[in-house]
Order: C-alpha cells, then sequence, then structure tokens
C-alpha cells in the first residue's frame, strides 16, 4: 500500500525536495547561452559548406599533415606519461619520503600555469641556446622547434591528467592481493604485471586518454616550441588560427570539425575499452 | 621505514594467530625492494623536476637577468598593468558564472531524478574535452561579422569579437563545468535523505540548501572556484582566437607574454609570466590548503 502511493507520487511528478524548477531552469538557460549555442554555430558554418568543398581542404596536404602531427605527437607524449605518470602515481601512494606533499601538490603545476608561460619557457629551455637544448644539440639532437620539442609540450601540459586518475585507484587497491601473490612465490615483477597492472589499467588508459584528447587539443604551449615550419612542425589547432588569421572561416571550421571529430572518437574507443574491461574483470 | 612494514606484517600474522609463517612473509630480498624503491622515488624526482620546476627556473631567471630596474620596468608598464586588470575581470566573471551554474546544477542532477539526466551531464562536460581554439572559434562563427548574429549585433552596434565581452565569453565557455565537477560527486554521494527529511519537515528551498546542502559542499565548492581561477587565468588559445590582440584593450596577460616573446624582447616576456609564475604557485599552494582542511 505504501509503495503504491510513492508510485502515484512519482508518475504526478511530485518532488519532495523544493526548487526542482528554479535549478533546472537556471542550468537550461545558462548551459543554453553560454555553450550549447555557440556550438550550434559551427554546425551552422559547416552545413554552408559542400561536401565537395570540405574534402578539398580536409585532404590538402598541408592538413593533412597538421593533423598527423597532432596525432602522432600527442600519442607518444600520452604514452611517455601513462608510463611516468603510474610510476608518480605508486611513488606517491606507496612510498613515505621527505616532501612527499611538495611533490604532490607539484603535480598539479601544469593545471595552474598559463600554457603561454610554459610554452615560452619550455622553448628557452630547449632551444640551442637553453640548459637542456644546448646539451643535445652538441651530440646533434635539435629539441625546440621540432616534432620532439612538441612532445616535450604535451607531456608537459598531460601529466597531472595520469596522475590524477591512477592515484585514487591505486589507494583502493587491497594490498592483501599482493601479498597472497609474494606469498605464493610470485615474483615482484610478476605481481605487478599480473596483480596491480590489470586492477589500474581501465583507470591507466582513463588517463591516457585525457592526456592524449588534451594534447590533441593543446594551442598555446606547443606554439612556441613547434615554430610552425609548414608540413613539419604545424599542429592542427595552428592551422585552425592561420586560417582564422586569413578570414578563410570556412575552411577553419572544417578542420575543427574534423578536429573535434577525432576527439570524440577517441574518447568512445576509451569509454568502450574501459566499460568492456569491467564487464570482463567482473566476469 | 622498512622496519615498520616488517612490523605490521608481523602484528597482522600475530593476530590471526598463524604466528608459523612469519618466516615466509619476510620478504626475502630485502635489499632489492630497497633499491627499487629508491629508483622509483628518484626516476620520479628526476621527470617531475625536469618537466615541471625546470621551466619556472628559467622564468625567474630570465625575468632577473637584466636586473631588478628592468624587471620593475617591464612589470609596471601601462600595457601590462592593463593586460593585468582584463585577466582579473574575465577570471571573476569566470568564477561568478562557474559558481552559480555549479551550484545550481549539481543541485539539480544530484537531487532530482528525471529523463535526460545523463545527457545533461554529459553536455556539461562538452567545453572540457573541446580544443580552445575551436572554443574561440565557435564565438566568432557566432557573434563575428560572418555569423548568424553579426548583423544583429551590427545594427544595434554591440562589439563582442575581438573586444572585451569576447574575451569574457571565452573564458566562460573553457571553465564551464569545472565547479560543477567538484560539486557534483561531493552531493551525489551525499544521496538526497537529508534535504528530503528536511522538506517534509517543512523547511523551504533556500534554507535546505543553506543548512543542509551548502554544509557538505564549502570545501568542494572552494576547491572548483581555485581550479576556475587558474584556468581562467592562464587560457590562451581560446582568448588567442577572440581577442584580435589589441594592445591595452583586449589584451589578457598570457596573451601580453605572447606579444613580447614574438618582438623578441624575452625578458619582458618573462617579466611579465613571473606574475603569472606567482599566482599559479598561490594557486598551488591555496589548493593544498583547501585539499587538507577538507580532509
Amino acid at each position: 500500500m505504501e509503495q503504491q502511493i510513492v508510485k502515484v507520487k512519482n508518475k504526478k511528478g511530485v518532488r519532495v525536495i523544493p526548487g526542482f524548477g528554479l535549478s533546472l531552469g537556471v542550468t537550461l538557460a545558462m548551459l543554453g547561452t553560454l555553450v550549447l549555442i555557440p556550438l550550434t554555430s559551427i554546425i551552422i558554418s559547416a552545413s554552408g559548406l559542400s561536401i565537395r568543398e570540405f574534402a578539398e581542404v580536409v585532404t590538402s596536404k598541408q592538413i593533412v599533415s597538421g593533423y598527423v602531427v597532432s596525432l602522432s605527437c600527442a600519442f607518444v607524449a600520452a604514452l611517455i606519461n601513462a608510463f611516468f605518470g603510474l610510476m608518480i602515481a605508486w611513488v606517491l601512494v606507496r612510498y613515505q619520503f621527505p616532501y612527499k606533499r611538495l611533490m604532490d601538490g607539484i603535480i598539479e603545476l601544469p593545471f595552474a600555469l598559463p600554457t603561454a608561460v610554459a610554452g615560452i619557457s619550455l622553448t628557452y629551455l630547449y632551444s640551442d641556446k637553453g640548459w637542456i637544448g644546448a646539451a643535445f644539440s652538441k651530440v646533434g639532437i635539435k629539441i625546440a622547434y621540432t616534432k620532439i620539442g612538441i612532445t616535450i609540450a604535451m607531456i608537459f601540459i598531460g601529466i597531472p591528467f595520469v596522475v590524477r586518475t591512477v592515484q585514487p585507484v591505486l589507494e583502493k587497491l587491497d594490498r592483501q592481493y599482493e601479498e597472497a601473490a609474494a606469498m605464493l612465490g610470485a615474483s615482484r615483477i610478476y605481481t605487478f604485471f599480473r596483480v596491480v597492472l590489470p586492477e589500474v589499467f581501465p583507470a591507466l588508459l582513463a588517463g591516457f586518454g585525457l592526456a592524449f584528447a588534451r594534447g590533441i587539443g593543446e594551442y598555446g604551449s606547443v606554439v612556441f616550441i613547434a615554430g610552425n615550419i609548414p608540413y613539419e612542425t604545424q599542429i592542427a589547432p595552428l592551422l585552425i588560427m592561420a586560417k582564422l588569421e586569413q578570414y578563410k572561416y570556412a575552411d577553419a571550421t572544417a578542420i575543427a570539425l574534423v578536429l573535434l571529430l577525432l576527439s570524440f572518437l577517441l574518447m568512445l574507443m576509451i569509454n568502450s575499452v574501459q566499460i568492456y574491461m569491467q564487464k570482463f574483470s567482473k566476469g | 621505514m622498512s622496519e615498520n612494514k616488517q612490523e605490521i606484517y608481523q602484528q597482522d600474522i600475530v593476530g590471526d594467530g598463524v604466528h608459523s609463517i612469519q618466516k615466509v612473509i619476510e620478504p626475502p630480498k630485502y635489499d632489492s625492494s630497497n633499491a627499487v624503491k629508491y629508483v622509483l622515488i628518484g626516476l620520479s624526482t628526476l621527470f617531475l623536476f625536469v618537466m615541471l620546476i625546470l621551466p619556472l627556473i628559467v622564468v625567474i631567471t630570465n625575468a632577473l637577468r637584466d636586473g631588478w630596474a628592468a624587471y620593475k620596468d617591464a612589470v609596471l608598464d601601462k600595457y601590462t598593468i592593463k593586460a593585468l586588470q582584463l585577466t582579473l575581470l574575465a577570471t571573476a566573471c569566470a568564477v561568478a558564472v562557474n559558481t552559480i551554474f555549479g551550484l545550481f546544477a549539481s543541485f539539480l542532477l544530484s537531487k532530482f531524478y528525471f529523463r535526460g539526466r545523463q545527457v545533461l551531464a554529459a553536455l556539461i562536460d562538452i567545453p572540457f574535452s573541446i580544443s580552445p581554439v575551436i572554443a574561440g572559434l565557435i564565438f566568432i562563427l557566432t557573434f563575428g561579422n560572418i555569423g548568424w548574429m553579426g548583423d544583429f549585433l551590427k545594427t544595434y552596434h554591440i562589439k563582442i569579437v575581438f573586444a572585451v565581452p569576447g574575451v569574457i565569453l571565452a573564458t566562460v565557455f573553457v571553465t564551464f563545468p569545472f565547479v560543477f565537477r567538484e560539486l557534483f560527486p561531493v552531493l551525489n554521494a551525499q544521496g538526497k535523505d537529508e534535504e528530503e527529511a528536511a522538506a517534509l519537515m517543512g523547511a523551504g528551498g533556500f534554507t535546505i540548501f543553506r543548512r543542509i546542502t551548502f554544509p557538505h559542499i564549502k570545501w568542494a565548492l572552494l576547491y572548483g572556484v581555485i581550479l576556475c581561477t587558474a584556468r581562467a587565468m592562464g587560457e590562451f588559445g581560446a582568448v588567442s582566437v577572440i581577442s584580435g590582440h589589441l594592445r591595452g584593450k583586449t589584451n589578457t596577460l598570457p596573451l601580453h607574454v605572447e606579444i613580447l616573446y614574438n618582438e623578441f624582447n624575452t625578458m619582458a616576456a618573462f617579466a611579465v609570466s613571473s606574475i603569472l609564475v606567482i599566482l599559479a604557485v598561490l594557486i598551488l599552494i591555496a589548493r593544498s590548503i583547501v585539499e587538507w582542511k577538507a580532509k
């Protein structure tokens, strides 16, 4: 009987807590005017393009090379970040050492430091005159104004994403399993790969995905160190910028649309792998 | 430390009453595990030093390269002050919009169940996954001369693109979900029983929020505001597209850094950067304090 009353109430949409209408109204109004309406402009603008024009812009050599540079550098940077991010998260969770809190706080620096500042600073550091760049240029390796430089900038901005997604999972991980594995005679490396890694892998993948996506879209920290050599170190966001400066709005829209599609697909892929893995691990 | 670890192991075992396994559990390769620990700590420290700390040192040393007087000149330059003012204005707007939206949206999505809840949550996250350059582009496509609102704005002489409102809008857009993302998990975990009880006892909407909901989220709110401030202050890509780089008018601090750098005025660029570095460090400290207090 009691249950029935509750059901009827819900059907009519009667809610106990007041403020539903106000909250919904404010949320939708702000989201609509500040995010959704501007966002539809890109679709309106793209619909003005014929498919042939669109394909022509997007498949031109310069634009394709921009996508390749952005994707490949972001991918390598995200891989390196996944490795070091996992290591740093492990160190922060499992070990006690002096200045650990400081280390934990510093991780977020790339979030707090404006990207333009990071950009010029990294460029200076890795240019032929800079502290690190000079050492490498003696061996004949150029870092600034090459793809290596772009990758380094993307590592800089991506590292907190991996650490901050892996860290909570490692904290929750029960050490009993590792102890059990050790008791059963597994080596530390074997334990790590067969016991710890499968548990943190979904989080690691999520962190990898976030770092990857951020790398693809990143502009501020990358433009300075990239040097913007056509076909070599021009990233996709920079090409959008260049088209805008030439008032070629249609071209810019086309490039942006493909970039949006790429990052959307990437997120979708990572989400589905995560869901698959969660199902798999639960049996 | 390693001593402690061993003790804990032993206590556990004694507690379970399995004395005999004690010897087996003592880590057999004690030295190697300690070596692994120090190698890992060392590598992490090295990585963080080279990737994160060294760039900060570069900024500070280069800012002070030509002496204190030159540094002061660069920082107190008319255009630098103007840029700082615009940055602070845009940041304040972003924080205000963020806070209002974050409070309403997180309350809505955690306390009420309605159709389309998931979709709404996904839509709120959009600005987070979009390239800043694209964020700037959409405002040009909306309010610019070629935008669908361009003619309307022209007839009423409202300028948004290449003007201060554009800079503010772009900043608001890129920071949009920050506070919401901090508040929502906390409110969601808290559930809605307390609010329902209060409502059934006759409390009004505002009272419920002030007395029941808000105490749960005050630290999360502060945390979100700090993150939002950091991002708003440093936003470059989106603002760069929409500002038009008008010196003294639509230039924010990060854009001013870019202009100085492109003019080969490296020392001034780093001097202006140092203001942003100081702000960033302050934000990190505030973040740590809030995190510590919240615990």
